[in-house]
């Protein structure tokens, strides 16, 4: 396969400025990552600053109403509230053993933006967050944490001035400061060596998943379900089980969002509705127009809005190795809801999508099986938005 | 129509012959307006343009900074597409005297569908491309397909593009090398960076195409301040600023023409 490449996705597709930052970043992956002193020092900040390992919360009121036992990897339990953590300390982490002062780092809802600070902060390093001007107003307890975290915010105003923009501009900046900083990259997409790193540091998800379950159960789970926008805790939950031939039988499903739902809308659904292009780097299934221009995405969870999604997800759906889903707005605002309700857990509108799957299809679960839902994050930061669609509130 | 045209190469030979760097300005297509792109490909072909590289606007155009990005948004909200280039292109009825390029991002070339790309591109005589997202090793099929039909894919190195990483491009290089000015993207700036001068000395000694400079040219007393002279200039967001507050061609090409 060609370096960088999954299946027939993936890619560098980059200015020639921004090739020899991703070769050092590169090497930086081979010949740093691997020693046992950078490992003990991650190892420890997962555990004595995020929280890890997190628990795996069996949904006993759901399991009874399911005919299946429902399991949730509590990711949402982690420093700053979602799985992002585990990808800023090991980048902020790396880029302190490359010798580099700051990080610079997109962000979309913010929670990439809010954990790469506080990495950031923890390792002495400084950070500029570059975020879509619309994402600042709609996302303003975000952008405070960040300020408080210490980070420079940088609204961007070009083109739909949300996520994707975010990153371009996060790019040209990198171009510009490469010889001081590091682009901590927030998920597993964007050029090489991007998807692979982001994916070994989320890969913990995974293995703590099987872990888990091996010591409780005896046995592997039947199924891990979790949301995909960029995918990287779907890629860090499925990765473990898909590279290992002895979880051959354990059923993987990505869950996209489908937006408000009507035929021809909006949404964040690329592998089901998309076809391959390139953007950010990589080539990858893309919401785009026939033109090749990138469309507007749209989801009710701004952590899936994105046109794009990470190269090994393409080739998984290519393989038939995951199964990809798609569940719109309604449906993960009701599993939201549902969850509150019936098991007290607040859960990310992000990940209210891979439990709104399992919450419609029932069916597609075997009776007594068990059923593993990565909850990748918590919902506080979603209140606004919640008020906005349940009046409840 | 059998003639021959020179290649780009050899337009940029001749101005050197002439002792003078050859002029390279960039338009996006269909900025500001869909009706000005033939008068303004005309102007600047008869104001001196060598070669005129024609933006295909994109919407994540990551190496630009604000003034192309604004033009291609422009463009694009007035429908430009590359169908739509070529199909004015092809209106164009006697030719250009200037080489022609087209200069944009890979996605709309590879959605374009590589096959159908190389014929229209060869029917209305372009003769170059330049993709700044595509890097040496991404760049062979589409290389591959030009260069069946003699359309130059022009690569582009900076100042953090080193020696042997230009060893590398250096066998594939034909029409010219892009030098980058500056770390950073497209965009007006007040004097040329001191690294361009570097950069071009390094470029000369690894390609044996010309070179030609670009990123934050907007006039030839910059270009002449530098100690060491690139073979051609390229000037985008300059020109794009003075069409967009009203300005011509004539009047732009002016000191470059002195």
């Amino acid at each position: 396969m060609k370096k960088g490449y999954f299946g027939e996705f993936g890619g560098q597709f980059v200015p020639e400025l921004l090739i020899p930052p991703l070769r050092e970043l590169e090497k930086a992956c081979e010949e740093i990552i691997p020693t046992k002193e950078y490992q003990e020092e991650l190892d420890d900040l997962l555990r004595t600053f995020a929280g890890r390992p997190t628990p795996l919360t069996r949904c006993d009121a759901l399991s009874k109403k399911l005919g299946f036992t429902l399991w949730l990897k509590r990711e949402d339990l982690l420093h700053t509230g979602a799985h992002k953590m585990n990808n800023t300390l090991g980048q902020c982490l790396l880029a302190k053993y490359m010798g580099k002062t700051a990080v610079l780092a997109e962000t979309g809802a913010g929670q990439h933006g809010v954990a790469t600070c506080a990495a950031a902060a923890k390792l002495g390093l400084g950070c500029t967050i570059y975020m879509g001007a619309t994402d600042v107003e709609r996302q303003a307890p975000n952008v405070s944490r960040m300020k408080l975290l210490g980070a420079t915010v940088f609204p961007v105003s070009s083109g739909t001035s949300t996520l994707k923009d975010a990153i371009n501009e996060a790019l040209r900046a990198w171009i510009v400061n490469q010889d001081t900083t590091l682009y901590c990259f927030g998920t597993a997409a964007g050029p090489h060596p991007y998807p692979t790193l982001v994916r070994n540091l989320q890969s913990v998800i995974g293995e703590e998943i099987k872990a888990e379950m091996l010591k409780r159960m005896g046995k592997l789970p039947d199924a891990v379900v979790a949301c995909v926008g960029g995918g990287s805790n779907a890629i860090g939950a499925f990765y473990p089980f898909a590279s290992d031939e002895k979880s051959a039988s354990v059923r993987l499903i990505g869950v996209e969002a489908g937006g408000t739902g009507e035929p021809g809308c909006y949404n964040s659904a690329p592998i089901n509705l998309g076809s391959p292009g390139v953007l950010h780097g990589e080539l990858v299934m893309l919401l785009q127009n026939r033109d090749g221009q990138i469309e507007p995405s749209h989801s009710v969870s701004a952590g899936l809005d994105y046109p794009g999604v990470g190269p090994e997800h393409c080739y998984y759906a290519k393989i038939g190795r995951v199964d990809y889903g798609v569940a719109v707005d309604r449906e993960a605002l009701n599993a939201f809801r549902t969850l509150c309700l019936e098991e007290g857990i607040i859960p990310a509108l992000e990940s209210s999508h891979a439990l709104a799957y399992v919450l419609e299809h029932p069916d597609r679960f075997a009776k007594g099986s068990d059923v593993v839902v990565n909850l990748s994050g918590r919902g506080d930061k979603d209140m606004d938005i919640i008020r906005e669609h349940l009046d409840i509130l | 129509m059998t003639e021959q045209k020179p290649s780009l190469e050899q337009r940029i030979t001749d101005a050197r012959r002439a002792n003078r760097v050859a002029r390279v300005p960039y338009l996006t297509a269909g900025f500001p307006a869909l009706d000005r792109f033939l008068p303004l490909l005309r102007d600047l072909d008869a104001n001196g343009a060598d070669i005129i590289e024609v933006g295909v606007p994109f919407s994540d155009p990551v190496a630009d900074g604000p003034v192309v990005e604004g033009a291609s948004r422009k463009a694009l909200a007035n429908g430009v597409s590359l169908e739509w280039i070529f199909g004015e292109l092809k209106k164009l009825d006697p030719p250009l005297n200037a080489g022609l390029v087209l200069m944009g991002y890979y996605n709309p070339f590879l959605q374009f569908g590589f096959e159908r790309l190389i014929k229209e591109a060869a029917a209305v005589g372009v003769q170059g491309f330049i993709v700044p997202d595509l890097p040496l090793e991404e760049s062979h099929e589409l290389r591959t397909m030009l260069k069946s039909v003699n359309i130059d894919l022009i690569a582009l190195v900076g100042p953090n593009t080193d020696d042997a990483r230009m060893q590398e491009y250096a066998p594939t290089a034909s029409g010219y090398v892009y030098v980058v000015s500056v770390m950073g993207t497209t965009g007006v700036r007040a004097k040329v960076a001191e690294e361009a001068n570097r950069t071009l000395e390094r470029a000369r000694r690894n390609f044996n195409v010309p070179v030609a400079l670009g990123f934050g040219i907007q006039n030839p007393a910059q270009v002449d301040a530098m100690p060491v002279q690139p073979d051609a200039a390229v000037f985008g967001s300059a020109l794009l600023k003075h069409i967009e507050s009203g300005g011509s061609v004539a009047e732009f090409m002016k000191p470059w023409l002195e």
